[in-house]
């Protein structure tokens, strides 16, 4: 990592060393890259998307220490060190599975491009309030664009989730009673 | 578009930080949350050549109670404002404030120092602490100095930080039973920048509003203080009357500029109504025991 001082070499690269969807990674990253570009072009998991680039809509949205932030608002020198999540990893360790099976059967989605970060917020959303109302769960939404569906069928679906997480948990585990 | 090359920098004290920003006089950034510097290097509004990320300084973090004051450090997410037990019961309104800021995950990210130092006109967090009589503690070359809420916000985007200085903290002073708070602002869409907001905190005593403090944002270059508002009430009981005047006093203390999609004269209105709104909902709560 370079040293504060050091202007003239401004651009080489370093060295980043994070978990990224449980596993260890490194990769050599120029300090200006944003991590959303070092996901997609370095580590080449394209789930992660670059929209607007300056906040404002959502689509690049990751879980770093398992929080929700904008992946176009950090530089990935910054996450060194750090665990990352894309959706690639929420979707193949299965933890947004109904989510998922949700948005496909409502009709949540239509080119796409939103979703990953969709499901990002509404996964950082119901992991801290299994039960937010439509108005909690807009309010959530207020920083994802979506351009194509409206975003009705979006809170239906995860107005639905959270009603059939929270079901789930309160019928007693199987087995248990016998 | 993407950032001019520069360099990083990994601070872990604050010392570290203020001997790197020294080296590198006006050609250093301190990076908090980025949520605001990112963009602005994203756009090329600014172009520093080293960036020093003081997101690993452990002194910059914490809530605590020292005495009178709460102690916030500037690494204080703007999310932890709604998590935070000591907030919630010494500083309740920067809770209060808290989910009109940004959107989720920018809260998980945006930090207190970073949108004080800031000092963006319409954001929530720079009035608040206005409203509150925070003080900054600020670290530099020459050691370190406590500058009052009135004097800390000096122009637009301008604050009592020289160059190479690092906002370390805000301390507040504790919030107490016979206090009021009351927060609004008026958008156009949740989690945009407010067209105008207020947030205020009164002191009660015998019913009667003994001495209250009322900040304004987006109301011109700097978060403001009402203070003809707040004579108009000190001492006061308070009812539709006294509302009224209140609300004719702001006229007294707002001088907003006419922008491209809000006349002067609209700003003002909205000002006024959110004014009363928040007096109202002051005028409800004054005889209760908190
Ligand atoms: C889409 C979007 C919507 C937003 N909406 C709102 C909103 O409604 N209201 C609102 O208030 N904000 C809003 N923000 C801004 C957000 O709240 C920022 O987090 C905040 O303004 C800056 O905090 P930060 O920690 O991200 O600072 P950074 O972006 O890291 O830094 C901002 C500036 O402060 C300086 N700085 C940071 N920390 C310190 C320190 N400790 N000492 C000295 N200087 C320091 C930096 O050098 C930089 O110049 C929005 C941002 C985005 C992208
Ligand atoms: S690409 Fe990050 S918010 Fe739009
Ligand atoms: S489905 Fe196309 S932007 Fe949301």
């Amino acid at each position: 990592m370079s040293r504060a001082g050091d202007l003239d070499e401004a651009d080489d690269a370093v060295r980043v060393r994070m978990v990224v969807n449980g596993r260890k990674t490194a990769c050599d990253v120029a300090p200006r890259d944003t991590l959303v570009d070092c996901l997609r072009n370095q580590l080449e998991l394209t789930g992660t998307h670059a929209g607007c680039e300056m906040g404002a809509c959502g689509a690049c949205l990751v879980q770093l220490d398992g929080r929700a932030v904008h992946a176009c608002l950090m530089f990935a020198v910054q996450a060194d060190g750090a665990r990352i999540d894309t959706i690639e990893g929420l979707a193949e360790s299965g933890v947004i599975a109904d989510l998922q099976a949700e948005f496909h059967r409502r009709n949540a989605l239509q080119c796409g491009f939103c979703t990953p970060g969709m499901l990002m917020t509404a996964h950082d959303l119901l992991s801290h309030d299994a039960r937010p109302d439509r108005e909690t769960i807009r309010d959530a939404l207020s920083g994802n664009f979506c351009r194509c569906t409206g975003y009705e069928a979006i809170v239906d679906a995860i107005a639905a989730v959270a009603e059939a997480r929270t079901t789930k948990a309160s019928q007693p585990a199987e087995g248990s009673s016998s | 578009m993407k950032a001019r090359a520069f360099s990083y920098f990994r601070a872990r004290t604050i010392d570290e930080a203020l001997d790197a920003a020294a080296r590198s006089g006006d050609e250093a950034r301190f990076i908090a949350g980025g949520q605001s510097l990112v963009p602005a290097l994203a756009l090329r509004l600014q172009a520093p050549r080293l960036l020093i990320d003081i997101n690993h300084i452990d002194d910059l973090s914490g809530v605590t109670r020292e005495g009178e004051w709460l102690r916030i450090g500037a690494l204080t997410r703007h999310c932890q404002m709604l998590t935070e037990p000591l907030i919630a019961q010494f500083a309740p309104l920067l809770r209060a404030a808290a989910p009109y800021v940004a959107h989720p995950a920018i809260r998980n990210r945006g930090t207190l120092g970073g949108s004080v130092a800031l000092a963006d006109p319409a954001s929530e967090f720079p009035a608040v602490v206005l409203a509150l009589g925070a003080e900054m503690e600020i670290a530099g070359p020459a050691g370190r100095r406590r500058v009052g809420a009135d004097e800390f916000f000096v122009d637009l985007f301008e604050t009592a930080l020289a160059p190479g200085e690092l906002l370390v903290a805000v301390h507040v002073p504790l919030f107490r039973a016979n206090q009021r708070i009351a927060f609004d602002e008026l958008a156009r869409r949740r989690g945009d920048y407010a067209l105008v907001g207020c947030g205020m905190i009164a002191t009660v005593e015998q019913d009667l509003i003994a001495d209250i403090r009322v900040a304004l944002f987006s109301v011109g270059n700097v978060p403001t203080r009402a203070r003809s508002v707040e004579a108009a009430l000190a001492g006061a009981c308070l009812d539709a009357d006294r509302i009224a005047a209140a609300q004719a006093a702001l006229d007294g203390d707002l001088a907003p500029d006419d922008s491209d999609d809000v006349p002067a004269a609209m700003r003002l209105h909205l000002a006024r109504v959110l004014l009363g709104r928040l007096l109202g909902s002051l005028l409800g709560r004054l005889g209760e025991t908190a």
